[in-house]
């Protein structure tokens, strides 16, 4: 037999291409850190600069402020007047009213169409479902916004009856079209991911098949599901093009879901590129871009920690 | 796979010699697809009643699917189809059971690999009576404490009945898939190679289990180990191919079997 010679590997071009891709991910790293950096650092003057106090301190965001002395003391969002107060409630509770409609729309239809999907439809009916679902999520936001601002809207106001044409309820089920297919996706593997030997045992004992989806698949595939809808309320926070079209964008305090409303992200995205560079204006709109991250890194820190726990106590281990 | 098909009359059977033992199964001329491919080849095959029948064979042979007609297992699976008889005592289990789970809860089945729920021990042996529509809880508690001593596995867990089922070691959780099948009372146990996953201890735990529940059930037994099938059955059948080369008392199978195919089989000529 003839004799092998192995060739030596280069131990050069391995350490240039593993710290290549060490680079890499450090980059990555570094830039969402920058950025978080940047954005809280264009928020400080808020605690220390005496100019921007006078204008906006974090009291004046919480606590109701009069327009003139003798007038009366309102939470209002109007940066641009005389004298111009940022209050946060009308914004907060804009985005919480969009979420809510959203996740309310959202969550039966996605997890109800993943469940559909991966338990009762035929394979054929699977092969349409899946993708049609998922292609949801590859239309741009601003179509979607268009969609909601011009055909929703009088849809639901001419069915309902609204007062005000774009409201937190048209907002809401626009972004609610854009979190379904991200429950959706999620929510369908975790069902699909439950092994078969579970149902099959589920079978054998006489269950018949709603019995095994909800007694074994469902609760087995919870973490997921519960995971997608973390992911997607954290989704419609965010999302702004589609609350800047279709919410109406007045920040009012009010819980009527027909009136019209302003998130945070709208406010950011409506009033940055208009506002004077280091004024209160641009720290207080900076500010609410580290709430909005800090909502979001929260919202997916406690879905995580429910995650885990759950993840625990269906695998085993008190 | 054979294209001809093999009559009645080739078939060896003779277990149809011995008299008075009750038949609690009969298969008559059973043929079984998955889409257009042929699995089975006119089974013929009866099943005594409080005996243990061993199903033997190498892999591929079919009989595991066999073992997936006797309950309708197979009926999950989209694209089969299947010709001939199954009764359960005169009953035709394909024509005469139009609900499933009924049928289900008279024919119980343990899988290859022990399956629990990931819920308690209490909660998985009570799955099938909850299942199957009964809520009181104090014939719940009672079911369950005696299916898990019918188990022997009561003595082992009855001080963590609420712990999770993952907690138990591969045997036991095996034992506890085998008292989850028992809690409904079924009349007939398949077992799908129960042991091939476990420990030669737990294994003989297992083997001894099915020794004492014939007594009150009929068991019908997948294995692929050649001893077990000579230790713990009364009947074996020989699968090849799809087709039941030879059925018989499993001490003649073993040890004068007739025809030369089961021969070169259980001596590990082949297999």
């Amino acid at each position: 037999m003839k004799n092998l010679t192995f060739k030596k590997k280069s131990k050069f071009i391995e350490f240039i291409g593993e710290k290549f891709i060490a680079v890499n991910a450090f980059v990555a790293l570094a830039a969402v850190l920058l950025i978080f950096i940047f954005i809280f650092k264009e928020a400080l003057p808020i605690f220390y600069d005496e100019y921007i106090q006078e204008e906006v301190t974090i009291e004046k965001m919480i606590v109701k402020q009069a327009f003139a002395e003798g007038r009366e003391a309102k939470f209002s969002w109007q940066p641009n007047s005389d004298n111009p107060r940022y209050s946060l409630l009308p914004l907060f509770i804009g985005t919480l009213k969009a979420s809510i409609i959203a996740m309310l729309f959202a969550i039966p239809l996605g997890v109800g169409g993943a469940i559909y999907s991966s338990q009762f439809a035929s394979k054929r009916m699977r092969e349409i479902i899946k993708p049609a679902i998922e292609m949801l999520s590859g239309i741009p936001s601003v179509v979607l916004g268009f969609f909601a601002l011009i055909v929703l809207a009088t849809f639901l106001q001419n069915t309902f009856g609204f007062t005000y044409r774009l409201n937190s309820i048209n907002a809401g089920i626009a972004l609610g079209l854009t979190v379904i297919p991200l429950i959706f996706t999620i929510s369908e593997d975790a069902l699909t991911s439950v092994p078969g030997s579970l149902a099959d045992a589920a079978l054998a004992l006489g269950a018949n098949k709603w019995q095994v989806t909800s007694t074994v698949i469902l609760p087995a595939a919870l973490p997921g599901i519960a995971a997608g809808i973390v992911l997607g309320f954290g989704r419609a926070i965010g999302e702004t093009m589609i609350v800047l079209m279709a919410s109406g964008n007045a920040a009012i305090v009010s819980s009527a879901f027909t009136d019209s409303i302003r998130t945070f992200s709208a406010t950011i995205a409506s009033e940055l590129a208009e506002v004077v560079f280091g004024s209160a204006h641009y720290s207080v709109l900076f500010f609410l871009g580290s709430l909005l991250f800090l909502f979001t890194f929260i919202i997916n820190m406690t879905g995580d920690i429910v995650l885990i726990r759950l993840k625990e106590k269906l695998q085993g281990g008190k | 796979m054979h294209k001809t098909k093999i009559s009645v009359d080739n078939i060896v059977d003779n277990q149809t010699f011995i008299p008075n033992y009750p038949i609690k199964m009969s298969i008559r001329d059973v043929d079984f697809f998955y889409g257009s491919q042929q699995a089975l080849y006119n089974i013929h095959l009866d099943i005594i009643e409080n005996q243990v029948t061993a199903l033997i064979g190498p892999s591929g042979c079919g009989k595991s699917t066999f073992l997936r007609t006797l309950n309708r297992m197979n009926d999950t699976i989209p694209g089969t189809s299947l010709t001939g008889t199954i009764q359960l005592e005169g009953v035709d289990i394909y024509n005469d059971f139009s609900d499933t789970s009924m049928l289900r809860t008279k024919i119980g089945m343990v899988f290859q690999k022990s399956n629990p729920f990931p819920k308690s021990i209490f909660e998985n042996v009570a799955y099938g009576l909850k299942v199957n529509g009964i809520k009181d809880k104090a014939i719940i508690a009672e079911a369950v404490e005696e299916t898990l001593q019918k188990a022997y596995l009561w003595d082992e867990v009855k001080d963590k009945l609420d712990k999770s089922a993952f907690l138990l070691s591969g045997g036991q959780q095996q034992r506890l898939c085998i008292a989850r099948a028992l809690a409904i009372q079924p009349e007939v146990i398949l077992m799908d190679e129960p042991a091939s996953a476990l420990d030669p201890i737990s294994t003989s735990k297992i083997e001894d289990l099915i020794a004492e529940l014939k007594k009150n059930y009929t068991i019908i037994i997948v294995t692929h180990n050649m001893q077990q099938a000579a230790r713990v059955s009364d009947t074996t059948a020989f699968f090849y191919e799809g087709v039941i080369i030879e059925t018989g008392d499993t001490k003649k199978i073993f040890t004068k079997p007739i025809k030369q195919k089961t021969e070169d089989y259980i001596t590990g000529r082949f297999g």
